[in-house]
């Protein structure tokens, strides 16, 4: 069975109204924007994907990846430790007006609930948030003389991710930075779907060099010259 | 009255980095520290999204996006650098393993209560990775003005603003004094020197301590 797509759009096809929706990138490093962009053309062409719940360290900038689709109407709710950018437009306009829903994670609790999740552990215990409105309304327990908020698992439907190398059992490598949540996303997902600059016979990658092992890829397609979120937006993308 | 630039209240607090240390710097204001690093001392800089061992910015033109720090700014690599994924970098993080983390703050309060992230009601929310790197760093330092822009002090006996983290402040480099918080108390390690300690008291809600004589807060034009 492959799992190596030719087409952005056949991979994407189990992506459904309401499902929770990882989506791989701090900032526009690791970004899929291929993937992104397609599934907003599907949304513009057909209405479907929507009401979607999107998982990301932000809630986009300017108006290309998340931000595109927050514009087109089909996320209902961002999870995010950050929803601020250099143009944070999309998302502050559609919170301040009620039309999209926010759950704020501290960063680090944000990358280990998703883990969590696709490591099989449902909550754990940590120091952040302590005291803080963050932390109300969660169990909390006292541990060697300090204090530790419990946090639950995230899981999602889907993680959308942006890889270096794939091969075609699914091992990933990253590029840079470009890394960050991805690796966890692909974990903590029913479906991961991974955009790859390029897609290599298995052996190809060092055993060694392996980031994200194949058992937590589901679908593969080659995106060659990805574009950069970032740098299209200093290009003045719209 | 004179007080500290923001570039001299970060090369003030440059000076206290520990030979070897591994050390988070804020976005904004904080990330100043690196350039007042004293030389021969060597720091290994770590940002929340997978970096340790970042350079300085890489000249304009030369940007590669996907080699950015936590403010999303283009930053290069020194040799011995590596790469990891978030829940490493937190590991990292809560772990303990980082020696200091130094941020920005609205209000810090004697017991070491942080206020950093949030205005209150009727803004968008945003934490980023404050609320993780106050309970992880051996030393959490805050660089901040002594004062809010309209002049009320933002050393208080509490903290009026959400708590961004509980009793986690160390030390507190302002642009009038440096202050450790021991105890859950301030205690004035320099101040100005053109300052009585009445006058900077009056410009601090809570009581500053003094063991001794405080030094001077001598630091070079910049």
């Amino acid at each position: 069975m492959s799992r190596v797509y030719s087409s952005i759009e056949d991979a994407l096809d189990c992506i459904r109204d309401g499902m929770s929706v990882m989506i791989g990138g701090f900032g526009g490093a690791g970004a899929p924007i291929e993937l992104i962009h397609a599934l907003v053309d599907r949304y513009k062409a057909t209405g479907s994907p929507g009401n979607l719940t999107v998982i990301n360290n932000n809630a986009g900038n300017g108006a290309v990846g998340i931000a595109a689709m927050i514009y087109a109407g089909m996320v209902a709710k961002m999870v995010c430790s950050f929803p601020r950018s250099t143009d944070p437009k999309a998302f502050t306009d559609a919170y301040l007006a009620g039309k999209i829903g926010l759950e704020l994670v501290p960063q680090g609790t944000l990358a280990e609930r998703i883990r969590a999740g696709g490591a099989g552990i449902p909550a754990f215990y940590t120091p952040t948030s302590y005291g803080t409105q963050i932390a109300e309304g969660k169990p909390q327990a006292e541990f060697d003389g300090r204090m530790y908020v419990q946090e639950r698992w995230l899981k999602a439907d889907v993680a959308l991710i942006k890889a270096d190398l794939a091969d075609r059992k699914g091992n990933l490598t990253f590029r840079k930075a470009a890394r960050n949540f991805s690796p966890l996303m692909a974990m903590a997902a029913k479906t991961t779907i991974v955009q790859a600059s390029r897609v290599v016979e298995p052996g190809d990658i060092d055993p060694e060099h392996v980031v994200t092992p194949g058992i937590f890829v589901n679908r593969i397609v080659e995106v060659a010259n990805p574009q950069q979120e970032e740098a299209l937006l200093r290009g003045g993308a719209k | 009255m004179k007080k500290l630039s923001n570039a001299q209240i970060a090369w003030r607090a440059a000076q206290d980095l520990p030979d070897g240390a591994y050390v988070n710097l804020g976005i904004g204001f904080p990330e100043m520290i690196a350039k007042f690093k004293p030389e021969g001392r060597e720091v290994v800089y770590h940002t929340e999204n997978g970096i340790l061992d970042f350079g300085e910015a890489p000249p304009a033109g030369e940007e590669d996006w996907d080699l950015i720090n936590a403010g999303k700014k283009a930053v290069t690599l020194n040799p011995g650098a590596s790469f990891f994924h978030h829940a490493d970098s937190f590991a990292m993080v809560r772990g303990g393993h980082l020696d200091v983390a130094v941020l920005g703050a609205y209000e810090v309060a004697e017991n070491g209560d942080l206020a950093n992230w949030s205005t209150g009601p009727g803004s968008v929310p945003a934490v980023g990775g404050a609320m993780d790197l106050v309970h992880g760093a051996k030393q959490v330092w805050v660089v901040t003005d002594h004062v809010t822009k309209d002049g009320k002090p933002k050393l208080l006996r509490q903290c009026r603003l959400p708590l961004t983290g509980v009793g986690c402040v160390t030390t507190v480099f302002t642009s009038l004094a440096v202050i450790d918080i021991v105890d859950g108390h301030f205690l004035l390690r320099e101040k100005l020197p053109g300052m009585s300690l009445d006058e900077l008291q009056a410009l601090t809600e809570a009581t500053l301590r003094v063991n001794g004589t405080p030094k001077d807060l001598i630091v070079p034009e910049l």
